[in-house]
């Protein structure tokens, strides 16, 4: 059998900490007990067990009196140590302005992150009961299928709750999306909000100024309005108890309340009660059902100390029950704390586009973010640490001397601690300057991120900062503390040079490579992910989508205003549809062939008769809609894709034979008049689906498609946005160009490519600056060298190949670890994603390498070849 | 002075070194504890222990010769000193004492 031994570590932890008078008999006692327990539990346990028994030692008649000592800095030393730092700050200027500035330029990175986050943290925490707050969260499964995780939930959900559920001190009950134009005299105000009951105050804080908030919400058509709403719509006149028309009801005021706080995840301009819901959807069978859970959201706040175990099994007999009765669905109901709303899972958030339901980040992509700011500040520690122990050599005689006079290690380890937190700090200055300045770019990159995060400064922010800068001396100090600690007087008043661990150090190379690899993968990843990106825009869709100017109309009917653009010049074209396809936007309908059994999603649009030809949609058979049906009711006529009659097997090959066919769609029946070649009708990442066309009728949204043609753009946009103003004066004109909506539906990937752009910037400065230094120091300590080459007869190009070739081999390890690496991320990782990516080309890749080989090329050429030009007289004079 | 006086465990600690005579280091006084109070004694608490006893001048220590178990370590043995014989003398006459005063009736119906 194999000797078992104790943890070797553990063993060495008892050794160093215990007192030597005691040390023998401890360890002894505790290698018997080891023995021992091999025999009786085996030798997993009895390790554990030394383990633990290691650790119980440690107390305080066991541990040596120096080990407390040591753990607090001696304070007359601080001083020392403060002082002597400063004057090797001064005396290297070289070294700490590359050190400083690397520090701070990584460190604005993760004071940006640490903002974020503190921001991210202190969402909802206004709320005084804010822990014991949970939200319903539904995951649906239908037909067998799991549909995903909903934030929202139905009306009679919360109303079971509120009769069934015990340990519960308040329900709120939400309905969503409550918007409409507010209108006070001739004010008029579109407002945004919910439909909400008096509970609603009792769980979340939202002082009142006026009114009561017991019954504000009670009776049915009253509102609560926010102060700035109210301010808005009635001026400085009181606004309690007034009447307000919103769209077409009349409310009565009765409550004003105080603002939102920004960092709330339910955001409102109004409330109104919910009771006014419940009146307007009387008759609406549906408006109470369980299976309801599309438009609404519940809130509880179970009374202090109750079991929240038994909440959940008391939900799940509710949903039991209720989905005993349903055919169609399932729903499962679960807990979700307030806390973790914003910072938490992906929910699906039926209806209504973000803003409604609050902001919402996942843990994941903030790990992912976090874990690349943790990546650039350690190239800048590493720089650190290579640049210190680079010039080494410079300071053996200093520590030598130190350790002479009675420094210990620890001393001399503080010391260099010290130094490092204080260049951290003066860093942390400079940083601080840059993150006033990235700040407003940084919030102002994307209008999510706006609604989302302030950024300000508070005071824990502040000692978060502070205390972020000192953890980042410390640990590009560490490393340098450990090996000056390390080097005995003795040999630093030898001959310097006979010291052995300058020369053959791996460490600093291993820390180079790292850098360079890092820097490498960062770069090539941005040039793939810009070319991937500019691929998706530049993507062809299956039609055209140049000049084209999509205007939202809101409510408003379109005719007027396609009369209006048709007398602008430049306006070449129009037509009206539905939606806007090729952006994410999406309008299913469940499609029926002959006698089949199975119904299909398929992706559907309104359009009328212009819409195929101004977007230069191409038919492979048929036509375009013959009759141009008023009402939705009459619609007979659909135009499919390639998919529809792929999927149902309608007569492939030739598309021909399948005008005339007719199918259903959401029980109609239609006759196809059309086939049109596949195009996206969602975004590129997904695939090319079943897509059927039918005809535009008034009783639909419209969006208008304005096809231009004009050499001054911007004058026929600013007319077609006056005609605009005549139509709908309150809501402010909301119409993009195509190309523009197709951009901004990818607009998370080129955030993405520009933090990522950023990131690679910083740290290919950072890795620069440390090689530039690198360089500096070594040419430097071999600058007599290079005179006595000289005088032998070396030439200049030589001694330059000399110098260089040490980095270039260094490099060239990163360029062979991070290319094939950064390769692979994108072909099995990123691009799988995207069915219709064109592959990574080695330009690409190259074009990344190319630049950071060049930028380091002229680093180190500049300086050898100063080193090697220097005239080895002046060198070798003082020898 | 608080310290003169012995706790109960100290008190079965040192009865146990004089029990032990010749072998009375750490372990050995752990194993021989467990067997006779029945309950299981850990060694960190006899070390605590016996540390204090040796503070309190009722034990000396030395270090015995080393052996090939316990990983080549040295085992540390204990033996009364003159204090601490006292001491377990005067715990043993306190209590007979106060035995002697109970009047043998008590015990009868219980």
């Amino acid at each position: 059998m194999k000797e078992q031994h104790p943890p070797s570590w553990a063993q060495r932890f008892v050794a160093w900490y215990c007192k030597p008078s005691l040390v023998e008999d401890l360890m002894g006692d505790l290698h018997e007990c080891f023995e021992r327990n091999i025999q009786s539990v085996g030798p997993r346990r009895a390790k554990l067990i030394y383990i633990i028994d290691a650790l119980k030692f440690f107390r305080s008649y066991t541990v040596r009196r120096s080990i407390f000592a040591n753990l607090f800095m001696n304070p007359v030393m601080v001083g020392s140590y403060v002082k002597t730092s400063g004057r090797n700050i001064l005396r290297n200027k070289l070294f700490s302005f590359i050190n400083i500035l690397g520090l701070a330029i990584s460190m604005s990175v993760g004071l940006l992150l640490i903002a974020f986050l503190l921001d991210l943290h202190s969402y909802d925490r206004f709320n005084k009961n804010g822990e014991r707050i949970y939200r319903i969260t539904n995951i649906l499964r239908s037909n067998g299928e799991e549909n995903g995780r909903f934030a929202s939930t139905s009306v009679k959900t919360g109303k079971l709750i509120r009769e069934k559920v015990s340990g519960i001190e308040e329900v709120a009950i939400m309905r969503n999306n409550f918007s409409g134009d507010a209108k006070v005299g001739d004010n008029i105000l579109p407002i945004k909000g919910f439909w909400a009951e008096p509970s609603l105050f009792k769980i979340f804080t939202f002082p009142m100024i006026a009114g009561n908030p017991e019954t504000a919400l009670k009776d049915p058509y009253s509102v609560v309005l926010t102060e700035t709403a109210a301010r808005k719509l009635f001026g400085h006149q009181a606004a309690l108890g007034k009447t307000v028309r919103i769209d077409t009801l009349a409310y009565q005021v009765t409550g004003i309340m105080k603002d939102v706080p920004f960092f709330s995840h339910l955001r409102f301009e109004a409330l109104v009660s919910l009771s006014t819901a419940e009146q307007v959807n009387k008759g609406d069978q549906l408006f109470g059902a369980w299976t309801n859970m599309w438009s609404g959201s519940v809130y509880i706040l179970p009374s202090q100390h109750a079991d929240i175990a038994s909440i959940r099994r008391q939900l799940n007999a509710i949903a039991r029950e209720e989905n005993a009765g349903t055919t169609t669905a399932s729903i499962q109901l679960e807990l979700l704390p307030l806390y973790h709303i914003v910072v938490g899972e992906s929910l699906h958030q039926s209806e209504g586009g973000p803003g409604n339901t609050g902001p919402h980040i996942s843990p994941t992509l903030l790990w992912i973010l976090a874990g690349l700011a943790i990546i650039v500040i350690l190239s800048a520690c590493f720089n650190y640490t290579n640049l210190s122990i680079a010039r080494a050599m410079r300071r053996v005689k200093e520590i030598g001397l130190r350790k002479a006079i009675g420094a210990g290690n620890n001393q001399v380890r503080l010391q260099f601690l010290a130094e490092a937190v204080m260049i951290s700090l003066i860093a942390l200055l400079l940083s601080f300057l840059m993150f006033l300045l990235l700040r407003p770019i940084l919030v102002n990159m994307a209008p999510e991120m706006q609604r989302m995060v302030k950024l300000n400064l508070t005071l824990s922010m502040v000692a978060a900062f502070i205390g972020f800068s000192v953890v980042v001396g410390i640990i590009a100090g560490f490393m340098p503390a450990v090996f000056f600690s390390k080097i005995s007087p003795l040999n630093a008043f030898g001959n310097v040079s006979s010291i052995k661990i300058f020369k053959h150090l791996p460490i600093r190379r291993v820390l180079v490579v790292m850098q360079y690899t890092v820097t490498l993968i960062f770069i090539t990843t941005t040039a793939v992910g810009y070319v991937q990106y500019k691929n998706i825009l530049a993507f062809d869709l299956g039609f055209s989508t140049k000049n084209i100017l999509n205007i939202n109309m809101l409510d408003n009917k379109p005719d007027v205003m396609m009369k209006e653009l048709s007398e602008i010049p430049g306006v070449t074209a129009l037509s009206r549809s539905l939606i806007t396809t090729g952006v994410g936007n999406a309008w299913g309908s469940s499609m029926k062939y002959k006698d089949s059994q199975d119904s299909v999603l398929v992706m559907t649009n309104h359009i009328d008769e212009n819409y195929l030809a101004l977007h230069h949609y191409q038919l492979i058979a048929g036509g375009n809609f013959i009759a141009h049906p008023a009402t939705a009711q009459a619609v007979a006529e659909v135009i499919v894709n390639q998919q529809v009659l792929k999927r149902f097997n309608i007569s492939t090959n030739n598309p021909e034979k399948a005008i005339g066919e007719q199918i259903m769609l959401n029980g109609h029946q239609m006759t196809i008049v059309g086939v049109m070649q596949d195009f996206h009708y969602g975004k590129v990442d997904n695939l090319i689906g079943p897509v059927a066309f039918t005809f535009w009728t008034p009783e639909d949204r419209t969006i208008i498609s304005a096809s231009i043609k004009s050499t001054d753009i911007h004058t026929t946009v600013a007319r077609i946005a006056a005609a605009w103003k005549k139509i709908d004066p309150v809501h402010p004109f909301t119409a993009g160009f195509y190309d523009q909506a197709i951009a901004d539906a990818y607009s998370e990937y080129s955030t993405m490519i520009k933090i990522i752009g950023f990131l690679s910037l910083l740290a290919i400065s950072i890795a620069s600056m440390g090689l530039f230094g690198m360089v500096v120091f070594t040419t430097e300590t071999r600058l007599k060298e290079i005179g006595i080459r000289k005088v032998m007869g070396a030439s200049i190009g030589h001694l330059i190949y000399l110098l260089s070739r040490g980095f270039l081999f260094l490099l060239s390890i990163s360029a062979v670890i991070a290319l094939p690496l950064t390769y692979l991320f994108f072909q099995n990782i990123v691009l799988p994603n995207f069915p219709y990516h064109t592959p990574v080309h080695v330009t690409e890749l190259f074009a990344g390498l190319l630049a950071v080989l060049l930028i380091a090329v002229m680093m180190i050429g500049s300086q050898t070849w100063k080193a090697a030009r220097s005239n080895p007289v002046v060198v070798l004079k003082g020898d | 002075m608080k310290g003169t006086n012995l706790g109960e465990f100290e008190e079965l600690v040192l009865l146990t070194i004089a029990a032990l005579m010749n072998e009375a280091y750490s372990v050995a006084i752990c194993d021989e504890l467990s067997e006779h109070t029945g309950r299981s004694v850990k060694l960190g608490v006899v070390h605590a222990v016996l540390n204090r006893l040796e503070e309190k001048g009722l034990v000396t220590s030395e270090l015995g010769e080393a052996t090939k178990a316990r990983g080549g370590k040295r085992k540390r043995f204990y033996e009364l000193t003159m204090q601490g014989k006292a001491a377990l003398v005067n715990a043993k006459s306190m209590r007979d004492q106060l035995w002697a005063r109970i009047p043998s009736l008590v015990w009868k119906n219980s």
